[in-house]
């Protein structure tokens, strides 16, 4: 049984550490291990394509992080003093933001975004004072962000959800029985409980954003993310470039991972 | 400001990005997948079910898609449950949850880099040159469904394991003493009390892997090599190289529809296993 799960995780770790160890090799090819060089490395980081797929990838998966901690948080926080319909069709939300394939949720919002921009190009180009010249809407960075706010909004309300339902009701009832607004029963009670739940929620969708490539494929129009960049030179041949980027992917979603599993943790044992 | 102006202010800004970034799409995806293609690359808005009736001309996507997904979900919960069993009733549980997170962990990292890792190991210069090495020449891995079923189980695994430990570690350990102290073998013992009181929690990691599979592109394409062809293969060429959206749109919604279909099935059978389980175990 130990042997098993041992094997077991080789099979998961030995790839991740493959790429690694050639990321640091000197050689150009994996059959040949030439000695230790960080090479690679500064070739990566010193390709301006490189550089820039990183600042869009950044860029992109902090601002919607942001966007999906704050809008999820608040839908989390009014559900739960919401029954009947309304309930009813944001669990359906939800539900289907979660369950559909991404790849479907890439070439939904790809087609549904253009043909809105269509409509409202012209519109657009109507209103606006004459000479000057009207903006196109098209799509970019702007549809990217929305596309994986949607998708990590969904994934905020599940995590902070869970938090508050495990959350002591005695307490906010505590604090407004003593006269406390309900704006102060939120900053004083209810945020300070879920704020570790909100930042790993936070954590977990820049992961998710920064790694996603399907969705970023079809609505990203011009603009290239890091998972673009890569997946476009793994089609052009296997580099030693692509290890060391990979490995410092790897590097960062796992810094930020262990971030969010502590957070979750402190968050479930301070009530107790 | 009333509770319920509060609750409405709350909830706009969701509301509005759902509507607008997700029920918008998916319905203009409904609505072109009954309409024409337009010369130019768009859509001309009809109501023609011609799109569905081309669908056997991508018959093979559907295909491999419908034999892989389960065969990958088979494989992958052949390997996770031994570890799942492992994880919830052997190890020390001092060394349970750094085990388990051990596990997880890669499924939160980049899929598309441990794809990536394992053209690197299942290419020309990785284990074939090994195999070559010992004295077994002329393997190709590369590229086959082979190497795609390996993509998956090693993507896909993290989540097949959880669900599976999370219900074996609920499991009741008295009852396992129970039966032993009933004289039961311990092949039994898993047999009528392990597996059927661990079936929610295959029936959840099975459900999704397959789900997850079912929209797969990234391990094919990457894995596949252009051979091994899923739907989602099938949607980014219609989508980005064709620019066929009517037909495209058409291959989504049946997409979703077949899988709606599958795990509904699915769902249905645990169920009717669950309950007749259970009356075994009354007996």
């Amino acid at each position: 049984m130990r042997m098993y799960a041992t094997c077991v995780y080789l099979f998961l770790y030995i790839p991740i550490g493959v790429i690694a160890l050639f990321s640091f090799n000197a050689g150009r090819h994996a059959s040949q291990l030439q000695g230790f060089s960080t090479k690679w490395y500064g070739k990566a980081l010193g390709n301006p394509f490189v550089m820039d797929a990183l600042q869009t990838s950044l860029l992109v998966a902090f601002t919607s992080a942001l966007l999906a901690s704050l809008f999820g948080t608040m839908a989390a926080l009014a559900l739960q003093g919401v029954r009947g319909p309304v309930r009813t069709v944001f669990d359906m939300l939800i539900y289907v933001a979660v369950m559909i394939p991404g790849i479907v949720i890439g070439i939904a919002t790809l087609i549904g975004l253009v043909t809105l921009f269509d409509q409202l190009n012209p519109m657009l180009a109507a209103l606006w004072p004459e000479g000057a010249q009207a903006p196109r809407l098209s799509m970019g960075l702007g549809s990217l962000i929305a596309a994986h706010t949607m998708f990590l909004m969904a994934l905020v309300i599940i995590i902070v959800r869970a938090r508050l339902a495990g959350m002591d009701r005695a307490l906010t009832e505590a604090s407004s029985d003593l006269y406390a607004t309900p704006f102060g029963t939120f900053r004083q009670v209810t945020l300070p409980m879920i704020f570790p739940a909100v930042l790993a929620g936070f954590l977990l969708s820049f992961t998710f954003s920064f790694d996603d490539f399907i969705i970023a494929f079809f609505v990203a129009g011009s603009e290239t993310t890091l998972p673009i960049y890569v997946f476009s030179s793994i089609r052009r041949g296997v580099t030693p470039e692509i290890n060391a980027i990979g490995t410092m992917v790897l590097g960062v979603s796992l810094i930020l991972l262990v971030a969010a599993q502590v957070l979750l943790r402190r968050g479930e044992r301070k009530p107790k | 400001m009333t509770r319920r102006t509060r609750t409405w202010l709350l909830l706009m800004p969701a509301g509005t990005w759902f509507l607008v970034m997700l029920l918008l799409p998916l319905t203009v995806v409904l609505v072109f997948s009954f309409g024409e293609r337009a010369p130019a690359g768009g859509v001309v808005p009809a109501f023609t079910f011609e799109q569905y009736a081309n669908l056997p001309a991508r018959w093979t996507a559907f295909k491999n898609t419908l034999t892989l997904a389960p065969v990958g979900t088979l494989a992958a919960l052949l390997i996770a449950y031994p570890l799942a069993y492992f994880l919830a009733v052997k190890v020390d549980p001092k060394w349970k949850t750094i085990l388990l997170v051990l596990v997880i962990v890669p499924f939160w990292t980049s899929i598309l880099i441990r794809s990536y890792a394992w053209i690197f190991l299942l290419g020309g210069r990785g284990l074939p040159a090994l195999l070559d090495w010992i004295g077994i020449e002329g393997v190709r891995l590369i590229n086959t469904p082979f190497a795609v079923l390996v993509g998956i189980i090693y993507g896909y695994l993290p989540l097949m394991v959880f669900p599976i430990f999370v219900s074996l570690d609920r499991l009741d350990k008295r009852l396992l003493e129970a039966a032993s102290d009933l004289g039961a073998t311990r092949w039994n013992t898993f047999r009528q009390i392990t597996l059927p009181l661990s079936i929610p929690g295959i029936a959840t990691g099975c459900m999704l892997v397959f789900i997850l599979l079912m929209g797969e592109f990234l391990i094919p394409a990457l894995l596949g090599g252009g051979k091994v062809f899923f739907v989602g293969n099938a949607l980014v060429d219609l989508f980005l190289q064709s620019r066929n959206w009517a037909y495209g749109s058409a291959v989504a919604v049946t997409l979703v529809i077949v899988m709606l279909i599958t795990v509904t099935i699915y769902m249905r059978l645990i169920n009717r296993l669950g309950a007749s389980r259970e009356d075994v175990s009354i007996m």
